[in-house]
């Protein structure tokens, strides 16, 4: 076991785990955002940036600060050691700067995206971005290319944050898919041929943070603050069967993973829950999903709306001209 | 004439043959090094103080000690030749006049080391070296230095050359394993270490070129007689690649401690500025090295005279001081222009960054557009502030030091050379080089 201190805040994990980790035991207030470290696919992390963190004590035996700040997600924490994440005047600077450059090329057309709403890249910016740009170039663009049948690439959202990658390696038992071309012209690609053809390739919607990667047969068919969330399984040979349905009225307009506090999928689907059973019928209705993210979608639905005192309706004026 | 380790019989006719190097004394090392056990060889070359010729000056013989040595498990040395950065030409005259001292420290090391098999990464654009060193590594399996049971001494070793398919990014030692591997070129996260899990997995130690040659001089005359050459913690030889506004551009090679001065304006090395003309700027050490101003590339801020040497060259860290680097000496005369001479380095790094990780992915391209916004007349003073905050964000934020080494150089040219950038913003009509650079772009784009 480590005794490890993140702002502040003590806390006893086993060996091995990471500050990210760490972090997130402790609860939300202190746990760095992460963009592409993703619980569920080893060996992803460390390329965003977004989670970097200051370490003040290295460990107990070896108490020298680290000399540059670290991706939580990728270090392991040392007993004794002790971390800034946002008490840390250098680490919430340089994810600023992060997130500036997440958004330097970004198409910022959240108004069109399926993702927004449930975007991390939303949060992210909301949270830790300046309100500001201070760009004035055109923005790098891309065609949009579909990804088999199911999957359309949205290249321009994209954050390169190879969780998708990820799941094609790991989870697809072929990878037709990568990274192609270098820097900021890097490109999530299929390769020559288009369709990514397998019974897990869905997953790739679910794990990606923005809207590049969306799903076909949900795409524009609603915003996801206007979608129910309910909790529903089903007797399934090749996946857990554990789904989210989203709902508007009667119909269920798409089927996803159920996803922790962290926005990660829980267990991964396969393409058969996920496109095939659109109806109740084809599932067992556990109950609401309870969304504990900060989330505009739970505002719509399930918390009763609080509206503020001093603002009514009524006093809401057209402006004049 | 100062003292000549590596290129000492450089005028020898054909010393690129294997009869030629080996009456020259060739492959003499190996045979010392089989007479010792591998670990005294580590040791002779801790003893000699050897640093890293590549870029970061780590040193060696601490390195090659941290190579784990699990049982079972095969150990490689990888000769890392893709020399791909702006201002370093070194390796490449090397390999191309010498190829047999490369191969010949390559198998000591590997003894060293305990590797079975070694791989030359070479750049791809050396593609005619490739012929070179392969057919070096045929002459050398021929005369029994490389195969089974090399000389009778019981150790075998097997050496192939790689050739790299262009990118810049493959020289970063973890980057240069996965395109070794076959995959696309991007730097591993770290830990692990290529110590200990480097090639296919398995412990590596990754060397510059020049490095691996050092080791044949340090074993031949002992690594104590080495570490006396140089000076203090610099120790030995080390290859200049010279180039820009001097008379005589090319590979040198000098004792290390040489002042800066001395090898700009002494004939048996640089022999002066281009035209006579007055030195404006030194970038010491390759385009990822801060640049400095002439007063500052010829004294350190003390006053000393500055030396060729690890430590002098970075007295005053990067307010006023610089690095050794990999040792790629480019010289700028009072014609230079520093905003235009940063804009290619920035569309260099641009152009190399492999896209990991967003601050360099993101980062490099910006500051791309913004040198180019100024030399095409549109920059504005906000400009050299944004330049200098991205810059301040990529350093230390990435994955791999690409990312500093697209830093330093806006660092340093806004640092020395404000100026001169606020003169391209504040007025640039009447400056030439913008015209210049304009028409340029013209002509291309048209
Ligand atoms: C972007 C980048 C490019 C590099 N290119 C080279 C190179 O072309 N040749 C080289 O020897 N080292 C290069 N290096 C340094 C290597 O990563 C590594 O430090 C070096 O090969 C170690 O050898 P040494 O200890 O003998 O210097 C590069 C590093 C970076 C970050
Ligand atoms: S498409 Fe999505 S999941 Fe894939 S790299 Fe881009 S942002 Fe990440
Ligand atoms: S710093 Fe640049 S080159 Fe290095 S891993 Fe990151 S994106 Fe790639």
């Amino acid at each position: 076991m480590a005794k490890v201190t993140i702002d502040g805040i003590e806390i006893e994990v086993p060996d091995g785990t990471s500050i990210l980790q760490a972090a997130r035991m402790i609860g939300p207030t202190v746990a760095p955002p992460a963009m592409c470290f993703y619980t569920n696919l080893p060996s992803s992390g460390g390329y965003c940036r977004t989670c970097m963190v200051e370490v003040t004590k290295g460990s107990e035996k070896d108490p020298r600060p680290m000399p540059k700040l670290v991706a939580s997600c990728r270090t392991q924490v040392m007993d004794g050691m002790v971390v800034g994440n946002r008490t840390s005047e250098k680490a919430v600077d340089a994810r600023k700067g992060v997130v500036e450059f997440l958004l330097l090329n970004h198409p910022l057309d959240c108004p069109i995206c399926d993702q927004a709403g449930e975007c991390h890249l939303q949060d992210l910016s909301y949270e830790n971005g300046s309100a500001k740009t201070r760009t004035d170039f055109e923005r790098r663009t891309f065609d949009k290319i579909d990804i088999g049948d199911k999957i359309q690439l949205h290249m321009n959202r994209c954050i390169l944050c190879y969780r998708c990658v990820k799941v094609a390696d790991q989870l697809t038992p072929e990878r037709v898919h990568g990274v192609m071309n270098r820097g900021d012209h890097s490109e999530i690609s299929t390769y020559i041929t288009k369709a990514v053809d397998n019974e897990f390739s869905g997953n790739m919607i679910d794990v990606c943070p923005v809207g590049a990667l969306t799903d076909k047969t949900f795409r524009f068919k609603s915003r996801v603050w206007f979608t129910k969330p309910v909790t529903a399984h089903r007797d399934c040979d090749k996946c857990c069967g554990k789904v989210v349905l989203w709902y508007k009225g009667e119909d269920v307009l798409r089927v996803t993973g159920r996803k922790d506090q962290w926005g990660e999928v829980e267990e991964f689907i396969c393409n058969t829950c996920r496109f095939d059973k659109k109806r109740t019928s084809d599932w067992v209705v556990e109950g609401p999903t309870n969304l504990s993210r900060h989330s505009v979608i739970s505002a719509n639905h399930y918390e009763k709306l609080v509206v503020p005192n001093e603002l009514t309706l009524n006093d809401i004026k057209p402006l004049n001209p | 004439m100062g003292k000549k380790l590596l290129l000492q019989n450089d005028n020898v006719p054909g010393i690129d043959t294997y009869e030629v190097y080996r009456q020259h004394g060739g492959y003499t090392s190996v045979e010392k090094a089989f007479k010792m056990t591998s670990d005294e060889v580590v040791e002779e070359v801790k003893k000699s103080g050897l640093r890293g010729r590549g870029g970061a000056g780590f040193p060696t013989g601490m390195k090659w000690s941290f190579l784990a040595k699990p049982e079972g498990v095969p150990r490689y040395l990888v000769c890392n030749a893709d020399e791909s950065e702006p201002g370093t030409f070194k390796d490449r005259y090397l390999m191309q006049r010498h190829p047999h001292l490369l191969i010949e420290g390559m198998i000591a090391a590997s003894y060293a080391l305990g590797a079975n098999t070694a791989y030359i990464y070479i750049r791809g654009e050396y593609f005619y070296i490739v012929n070179i060193l392969e057919k070096a590594i045929e002459e050398a399996y021929t005369a029994g230095w490389l195969g089974d049971n090399i000389q009778g001494s019981g150790y075998s070793l097997n050496m192939y050359v790689h050739p790299g398919a262009g990118a810049y990014i493959c020289g970063e030692e973890t980057a240069l394993l996965e395109s070794l591997e076959g995959k696309r070129g991007n730097p591993r996260i770290k830990p692990p270490f290529p110590a200990v899990k480097g090639l296919y997995a398995c412990p590596t130690v990754v060397n510059n070129v020049e490095t691996i040659a050092a080791v044949v001089p340090i074993l031949n005359m002992g690594g104590d007689e080495y570490a006396k050459i140089g000076i203090g913690k610099s120790t030995g030889t080390k290859l200049i690649s010279a180039s820009g506004h001097i008379k005589k551009p090319g590979v040198y090679e000098i004792e290390l401690g040489l002042p800066v001065e001395e090898f700009i304006y002494s004939e048996e090395y640089c022999g002066g500025i281009l035209n006579d003309k007055k030195l404006k700027a030194v970038v010491p050490g390759g385009s990822s090295v801060p640049i400095l101003p002439a007063e500052l590339s010829l004294k350190t801020p003390t006053g000393e005279p500055r030396l060729m040497s690890y430590e002098s060259l970075s007295e005053g860290g990067f307010v006023s001081g610089s690095m050794l680097g990999s040792g790629g000496f480019i010289v700028m005369d009072e014609t230079t222009s520093i905003v235009r001479n940063l804009h290619t380095f920035n569309r260099f790094y641009h152009h190399e960054s492999c896209g990991q990780c967003s601050p360099c992915r993101e980062g490099t391209g910006w500051m791309e557009k913004i040198t180019h916004k100024i030399l095409d007349g549109h920059g504005t003073l906000a400009d050299i502030d944004l330049l200098w905050d991205i810059q301040r964000k990529i350093e230390g934020n990435t994955i791999c030091p690409l990312g500093d080494a697209a830093a330093w150089p806006v660092a340093a040219a806004i640092r020395h050379f404000r100026e001169e950038f606020e003169e391209y913003v504040s007025n640039p009509s009447s400056i030439v080089d913008v015209k210049h650079y304009y028409n340029i772009h013209n002509l291309v784009e048209a």
